[in-house]
């Protein structure tokens, strides 16, 4: 971020801000050129802006919320009844945890990416358009604020561990959180991808339901990824989200006391043609994703007019 | 320093079969207040868009503030200040977000945006609702609040998107108060679009727009003695044979403008007892006649062949225009 420190002040910029007689100053001297700090400025001002809307909107925060609920405590609770004899004791619920964390920052990435899309029919993403600014930091900023805000829901999502088996350490805390935040951000580009081709609202929210369900039954959130028949083995694989949800779930599982066979069974880990993916290059998978992703929508953003 | 703040040459855009902006060339001058007056749908936005380097032009060129619109995009964007048609505010901020993140963007230095936002807001009287959501805003508070934010940097040139429309009267005025002031007191060029012929009169230059071409370009006065005519209008209850009456009679072309026979004759008060000496009686009888006279409607009027009242009742966009002024 753009450091506090002041560049010494032109004597016309002095001049105007003491407040008095604007009527002699020169104009558009308050305006400098481009410069690094000058885009540091920009994305921190339409990060600053995503966190503050956020602050405002304190029934999305609670709202998100409830799909997570239902997820770990109904469905959880419910279906461990079922399945209680095959998780060698290891309760359901703390088994789909990871995926319904991996859920619920997905879900608000996307509402996060979605704002743009009001921006645009609200008019104020031509304001932002105008700036003598790059648009690669309007698009940063936003991307970056989004992520922070989805990122907070989900450190929200991660104070209900406790609740649902999970208990942190420090080191363990720091994992989810990373990961956590890198899905966020990765989920948030790709939805700045899709609204800068889709400008309705509509359409845009049709299409982001339409990509994320499947990412989340196929990422194994709700199942282990062993033993699924090929057609949907070769989905989850594909599936990006799987990559958010198997190193967080093996985060969690590495912290637990259960025996090898319990872990063998529903912390199979990923596998590539018959190789364990270590958890550093799905995280790696994850990130990259998203920055392609977000090269594309500032090169979108960058070409409209 | 002697280069125009604007000028531009030979201007069009196009969208697809739409050929919104024709083929324009102007100039203007620094310090000039300069008005661009025509119809719904006329281009006077898409004019804007490509001054501004929102909108690439798809032939001709521009300059403003001595930068070219497509070349140097981004020196034109440091210079100008914005105030669209439709509103760009966030409505979720408050006043004081709105003009700070403005202040961020255009990188500003830090010591001067404070004074500056303060200077800005007393000027157009929002000092006192900084801290409001911008969303409790009226619509002409909004408005004010746009031109602070577009004069916030203190641009060399205002670009303004009908600053007016959907205000009421009250408001009009005040908001063009603070315009006329703006242009009278500091070195700022001011290019605006309007289609109230009344805010015309205040600019130092107007052009008329329709269709895409500027269809004539002078200061207010020189346009109104350019037309030279009384406009009379005559109500009866059979406009058809009036209008062949005026031809035969006198020799005169009337034609129908917002619903009533209307021409234009050059002593409106020494034609009308001539019209009622020489109204025949099987002529339908006269029930009134009114004199004007010229105003900018009839300078409009004579160079377009239409009021701009008419002109717009005949475009699709009214109904637009309707739906953006009633969800103000
Ligand atoms: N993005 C666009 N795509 C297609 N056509 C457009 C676009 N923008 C403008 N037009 C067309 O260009 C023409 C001129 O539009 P413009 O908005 O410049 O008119 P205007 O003079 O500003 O009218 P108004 O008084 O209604 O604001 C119209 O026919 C309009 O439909
Ligand atoms: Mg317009």
């Amino acid at each position: 971020m753009a450091t506090e420190s002041t560049v010494p002040p032109t004597p016309a910029a002095l001049a105007s801000g003491s407040g008095s007689a604007p009527a002699h100053e020169i104009p558009g001297l308050h305006v400098p050129s481009r410069s690094v700090r000058g885009e540091l400025r920009a994305i921190r001002a339409v990060w600053r802006r995503e966190l503050i809307r956020f602050s405002r909107d304190r029934l999305r925060i609670l709202t998100s919320l409830v799909q997570p609920f239902l997820f770990l405590f109904v469905l959880g609770t419910g279906l461990s009844t079922l399945v209680s004899s095959s998780t060698h004791g290891v309760s359901f619920r703390t088994f789909i945890y990871p995926g319904v964390l991996c859920m619920a920052v997905m879900f608000t990435a996307m509402f996060s990416a979605a704002s743009i899309v009001w921006d645009r029919e609200f008019g104020f993403l031509r304001e932002m358009m105008v700036a003598p600014v790059r648009r690669s930091s309007i698009v940063l900023g936003k991307c970056f604020g989004g992520a922070t805000v989805a990122g907070f829901q989900g450190v929200i999502v991660m104070a209900i561990g406790p609740l649902v088996g999970v208990h942190y350490t420090l080191g363990l805390a720091l994992e989810i959180f990373a990961l956590q935040l890198l899905l966020a951000f990765s989920i948030t580009a790709f939805g700045m991808m899709a609204a800068a081709r889709v400008t309705q609202m509509q359409s845009f929210m049709a299409l982001m339901q339409m990509a994320m369900m499947p990412m989340f039954f196929l990422s194994g959130a709700l199942f282990p990824v062993n033993k699924l028949p090929a057609w949907l083995g070769v989905l989850n694989r594909i599936d990006p989200l799987t990559y958010a949800v198997d190193p967080m779930r093996r985060a969690v599982f590495a912290h637990l006391d259960i025996a090898p066979l319990a872990r063998r069974a529903l912390d199979p880990g990923v596998t590539w043609w018959g190789w364990h993916v270590p958890g550093l290059l799905e995280a790696a998978v994850v990130a990259i994703l998203g920055l392609v992703m977000l090269a594309v929508a500032i090169a979108e953003f960058s070409s409209v007019e | 320093m002697d280069e125009p703040a604007i000028s531009v040459t030979g201007l069009a855009k196009s969208y697809g079969e739409i050929e919104a902006v024709c083929g324009i060339d102007f100039e203007v001058a620094r310090g000039e207040t300069f008005g661009f007056l025509g119809p719904n749908g006329a281009g006077k936005s898409t004019t804007i868009n490509m001054l501004c380097t929102l909108a690439r032009p798809t032939s001709g060129s521009a300059r403003v503030a001595g930068f070219d619109v497509v070349a140097e995009r981004d020196r034109v964007r440091r210079n100008i200040g914005l105030v669209f048609q439709d509103t760009t505010l966030d409505n979720y901020l408050t006043a004081e977000q709105n003009l700070r993140l403005h202040a961020e963007l255009y990188g500003m230095p830090r010591e001067t945006i404070a004074p500056r936002m303060k200077t800005v807001q007393e000027m157009l009287q929002l000092w006192e609702r900084r801290d409001s959501l911008v969303g409790t805003f009226s619509g002409g508070m909004k408005r004010r609040l746009e031109i602070a934010r577009g004069l916030l940097h203190s641009p060399r040139v205002l670009f303004l998107d009908e600053p007016t429309i959907g205000l009421d009267p009250q408001t009009r005025s005040s908001i063009w108060s603070y315009i006329s002031s703006l242009g009278r007191e500091q070195d700022i060029t001011i290019f605006l679009t309007t289609h109230y012929m009344d805010e015309a009169e205040y600019c130092d230059r107007i052009a008329i727009i329709d269709r895409g071409k500027i269809v004539v370009l002078d200061t207010p006065e020189a346009l109104k003695a350019s037309v030279g005519k009384d406009r009379v209008q005559i109500h009866t209850d059979d406009d058809e044979a009036t209008i062949a009456a005026l031809r035969e009679r006198f020799g005169i072309e009337a034609r129908m403008a917002e619903g009533v026979v209307t021409f234009g004759v050059a002593e409106g008060e020494q034609f009308v007892p001539r019209l009622f000496d020489e109204w025949d009686p099987a002529h339908p009888p006269i029930r009134s006649v009114s004199v004007a006279r010229p105003s900018l409607d009839d300078v409009f009027m004579s160079y377009t062949g239409s009021t701009i009242r008419d002109a717009e009742a005949g475009s699709t966009d009214m109904m637009r225009n309707m739906a953006r002024m009633m969800s103000r």
